[in-house]
């Protein structure tokens, strides 16, 4: 029966520099509206249609069908909670429905690890958009979402700019945002910042982001696997192209999704903000992937310290902290995939947070007299950096190849 | 009130309160406060000043100073 939709053309999201073109025409009317001070919402739901649809038909059309039925799944179970929260509060009932909220994706994450083969379930953006529902669920468990409607709710959650790889929005963030349409002036700025992230995007994805990731790195691959000792010169080459093609591609799709939201009036959040700068590890994570990394920190992070502190789990505050930082990074781990270099590339994360905070207190404590100048921060740049690129060098999976098979 | 929410910064942060000394002084970018830090000022207001804050409407933006801080508890009593 669905035959015919298998043989229509796909196209994946900011695939090609054509599909540019196609996007910013359809979008045309709607920056027009808005720079009148209209928000078009019929001809946004139609264009966003299309484009969804092509990312989800031809060869990907079983995606498609995942993907429909995830959204009426989603958007009950967040009907349904936020009907039930209007008159009753209790955690068991909260704690079920943001277990069922996140249900879909354990299913999708276990089942390579557990069956051998992907799950049906599963689509490609199937994390971005469990984050939004489970932060729809959070928030209104908190009683902060007031209002919410099916259609509102999947318009947040299918936010086509952002739909298969984010940046992650909140949805009161995204509400106001919508409702309030930008002024004449605000929308020609938004438009101006639009255009250089555009831009920028393309530099950073199809020239710098493909150099590394079509050229440097693939050289240095054949190279390493070619002579698989341990260490050796061209394992090191691997992990700074991969590093550097991982930021550049990502965070070049990223200045993509910004770009077009601030097109249509909404003011998607960034994603990276110059991550190699970071003088510590902590600083990193508030500097790479940004809207992942605040919805861990806001969501697990923040939530699980203040249970275990009022609860009183804990009789050391450090115990407390390394134990949050530990529970949080390992999630984020398990949440890349269920191998060991992901599970690994968050215990060392977390480990590392542990680090920091020891190191930031004993340098307070202790080390009153080391000189803060040009010098020890670069110092400091220089081995968070390469922490950072060791951990990436792991996320790759290339050891899991070069090491085990 | 200034001086008790700079009490419950340095119970919370582990520092002394000559560290907060400036009320306009960015927290966050200060370094001073931190996720962590940040769940035990809410905790320490909590208890002090008998307001109720969410974690998630705790927006930075909006609690990154002294002041802010005790702008916002004098909004949440009155509310």
């Amino acid at each position: 029966m669905l035959e015919w939709i298998s043989n229509l053309p796909n196209y994946s999201a900011y695939g090609t520099p054509v599909y540019f073109i196609y996007l910013l025409l359809a979008i045309l009317p709607l920056g027009i509206g808005l720079y009148f001070g209209k928000r078009f919402s019929w001809y946004e739901a139609l264009i966003s249609f299309i484009f969804i649809f092509l990312m989800f038909d031809g060869s990907s059309w079983q995606q498609g069908i995942s993907l429909i039925g995830y959204v009426i799944y989603q958007t009950l179970l967040v009907m349904i909670y936020h009907r039930y929260r209007q008159k009753n509060n209790s955690s068991g009932v909260f704690y079920l429905a943001a277990a069922l909220s996140i249900l879909p994706i354990v299913i999708v994450k276990l089942s390579p690890a557990m069956l051998g083969h992907n799950s049906l379930l599963g689509f490609l953006g199937i994390s971005y958009l469990t984050f939004r529902a489970v932060g729809t669920v959070i928030e209104t468990r908190d009683g902060m979402i007031k209002e919410i409607s099916p259609w509102k709710f999947i318009r947040f959650i299918l936010f086509m700019p952002t739909i298969t790889s984010g940046p992650i929005d909140r949805y009161r963030r995204f509400e106001k945002d919508y409702k309030k349409v930008p002024t004449k002036e605000e929308y020609l700025n938004l438009v101006n910042t639009g255009f250089f992230y555009l831009f920028l995007g393309f530099l950073y994805k199809f020239v710098i982001g493909y150099f590394f990731g079509q050229r440097f790195y693939p050289f240095f691959e054949r190279a390493a696997l070619a002579d698989p000792s341990f260490p050796s010169w061209n394992l090191i080459g691997v992990m700074y192209t991969y590093g550097f093609y991982l930021f550049f591609d990502f965070a070049g799709y990223s200045l993509f999704a910004v770009a077009i939201s601030y097109f249509m009036g909404v003011r998607t959040p960034m994603n990276f903000k110059q991550p190699f700068k970071s003088k510590n590890i902590k600083e990193f994570w508030n500097r790479w992937h940004i809207s992942l990394s605040f919805w861990f920190r806001d969501y697990i992070f923040m939530r699980f310290v203040f249970l275990a502190t009022k609860k009183r789990w804990f009789k050391n505050r450090n115990a407390l902290s390394s134990t949050a930082y530990m529970l949080n990074m390992l999630l984020m781990g398990f949440w890349h995939g269920i191998t060991w270099y992901y599970i690994l590339y968050g215990f060392l994360h977390g480990l590392a947070l542990v680090a920091n905070d020891w190191w930031l207190h004993f340098k307070r404590k202790k080390l009153k007299n080391l000189p803060h100048n040009k010098f020890t921060t670069g110092v400091a740049i220089f081995v968070t950096f390469n922490f950072v690129m060791f951990t990436f060098l792991i996320f790759s999976g290339f050891l899991d190849t070069y090491l085990f098979k | 009130m200034q001086e008790q929410i700079i009490t419950i910064l340095a119970d919370a942060t582990g520092r002394d309160a000559a560290d907060f000394s400036d009320p306009s002084q960015n927290l966050f970018e200060s370094g001073l406060l931190d996720s962590m830090a940040t769940v035990s000022l809410l905790l320490g207001l909590q208890d002090a000043f008998d307001v109720q804050v969410p974690v998630s409407e705790f927006d930075r933006s909006q609690w990154d100073t002294i002041e802010k801080i005790e702008e916002r508890v004098k909004e949440l009593q009155n509310a």
